[in-house]
């Protein structure tokens, strides 16, 4: 069995982000007024300042803007080795996702790749991971 | 008294090693004397005290000792003092005190680094990390998925590098090949064993494109550097250098929302606040935790055009002690040690100063860049002895 991973605090910001998965959502903070997404979430529009901000429901894929092959053992307990990707997700122009492409090979990542979110529930926590859309 | 300069003075360093059993506040001190003798100055003329991160309880190897506490321990009556990590990065110590004597606040601070992650790492009941429960801050976005460190967020960068410009790994060893050339000329360096490129290209992976040799490594050490007020210049006794220019700018503080790193931003910064271009540059002391950030910087601070970097490193010539434009010359963290940030503007004032023995670069260097930081996080000095 994998080792749990480091999980996330959930407070008011976060929630949505980390909770959406139990619905199969995935969900990024965008602002109602200017229609710019903000993440990390936070309670405020990064690019008009507005308040009037709410989680809203992606279409959860995306496409790997980059990626490396994680072969250290940062732990005893952690297998290896596994790929750290950053995706840029579609519809939600400027956001990134820091997360773990799964389902294949390590070798068969690369920059370009579309790739569809699956959640990985741990505890209160559904992690956005992603698999290659073949 | 305002000054639209401010000079570094007395630079220092303790021992640098691994597993020390020193007292971290004892390293700090050996620091803090060889830069007073240095510079020619006691202790009760120094009126300020400038750190970066300060102490940080949770990680108490990272950083053990703060300003306030140096302030404390050495009896120094501060007109000014600062310490914290939401700053441009390690060097923004300096960059704060700089702006401390320019507007009269002090007229001599002590800036320092203090690293003992080494000694932490093999005393963890005296030096324990903080037992992690759930992650917060910036960590929730990287942590969850196992990207647990900064290697691991780095070789994303260098990895598109690769993918984008061609990078390769030939190209990329050039920096730990050249660091670990004048670490063997460096008495004081970490790592003092020759490095080929087969041992390089043989390496095992830690996050591809990054290397076992791409990646400095936990050490024990403290780094003094003094910053003075021009008006306070004659009561040194060494030859100052001048801080030309500074920056230290960011598009967006994190590892994963900025297309490219803050070493971009920051170098086009620095230039516009001074006459001088990176053709008058003697000497390069760029920020090299990873290997890939040095490149980074070259690109960053504009010595070629962004994508170039691993071309402009190729073959080692231009960056080696006898090149162009020497890089690292103490030997980067990747050979000299992990001494975070401080070990190039140390070294640059070495080599400034013509101090650098074995390992001094030709000619007659007047001026150089020193940067730290990698991620989100880039200060950029521009140093020059008149």
């Amino acid at each position: 069995m994998a080792a749990p991973r480091p999980l996330p605090r959930l407070d008011s910001d976060n929630t949505a982000f980390w909770t959406g998965g139990k619905d199969n959502e995935l969900r990024i903070m965008r602002c109602r007024d200017c229609a710019a997404f903000i993440h990390p979430p936070r309670p405020v529009c990064r690019n008009c300042l507005s308040d009037n901000v709410a989680p809203e429901v992606v279409a959860g894929t995306g496409v790997v803007d980059t990626f490396t092959v994680n072969h250290q053992k940062w732990h005893p307990a952690m297998e290896v080795p596994f790929v750290v990707a950053r995706v840029a997700i579609d519809g939600a122009p400027g956001v990134y996702l820091t997360t773990n492409i799964v389902g294949c090979a390590v070798d068969d990542v690369d920059i370009g790749d579309r790739v569809r979110v699956m959640f990985e529930q741990q505890d209160d926590v559904y992690l956005p991971m992603f698999e290659k859309i073949s | 008294m305002s000054s639209d300069y401010a000079y570094i003075t007395g630079i220092g360093q303790s021992e640098v090693g691994m597993r020390l059993t020193r007292h971290p506040l004892s390293l700090t001190v050996d620091a803090v004397r060889e830069a007073l003798d240095e510079a020619g100055l006691d202790i009760s003329q120094i009126d300020g005290v400038s750190t970066y991160p300060g102490r940080v309880s949770a990680m108490l190897g990272f950083s053990p000792v703060g300003a306030d506490e140096l302030v404390d321990a050495l009896g120094i009556r501060a007109s000014w003092y600062a310490g914290g990590m939401e700053i441009s990065s390690q060097l923004g110590a300096v960059t704060a005190a700089a702006m401390a004597v320019r507007t009269g606040q002090a007229r001599h601070v002590i800036c320092f680094r203090t690293v003992y992650e080494a000694a932490a790492m093999a005393r963890p009941e005296e030096y324990p990390m903080s037992r992690r429960g759930r992650v917060d801050g910036y960590s929730q976005w990287t942590a969850p998925f196992n990207a647990l460190s900064a290697a691991v967020w780095t070789a994303q960068y260098a990895m598109r590098h690769v993918k984008q410009y061609g990078l390769t790994r030939e190209q990329l060893a050039q920096i730990a090949l050249t660091d670990r050339a004048n670490a063997l000329l460096n008495p004081r360096a970490l790592v003092r064993e020759p490095l080929t490129m087969d041992d390089y290209m043989s390496a095992r992976m830690i996050s591809t494109p990054l290397c076992l040799f791409d990646c400095d490594r936990y050490t024990d050490a403290s780094t003094v550097i003094i910053v003075s007020a021009a008006d306070a210049l004659d009561e040194v006794s060494c030859t100052p250098v001048r801080i030309e220019a500074m920056a230290g700018s960011v598009e967006r503080l994190s590892w994963d929302q900025a297309e490219w790193m803050a070493c971009y931003p920051t170098g086009e910064d620095l230039w516009k606040r001074t006459d001088y271009t990176p053709a008058d540059v003697d000497t390069v002391q760029l920020y090299d935790g990873f290997s890939f950030q040095a490149v980074a910087w070259l690109e960053g601070l504009g010595f070629c055009e962004r994508g170039e970097g691993g071309r402009f490193i190729e073959g080692g010539t231009r960056i080696a002690l006898d090149g162009e434009l020497p890089l690292n010359t103490f030997g980067g963290q990747i050979g000299g040690g992990r001494l975070h940030g401080f070990g190039f503007a140390h070294e640059a004032v070495v080599q400034l100063r013509g101090k650098g023995e074995a390992r001094q670069i030709q000619g007659d260097p007047r001026v150089a860049v020193c940067t730290s930081g990698g991620g989100p996080l880039a200060t950029a000095l521009l140093l020059v002895r008149d």
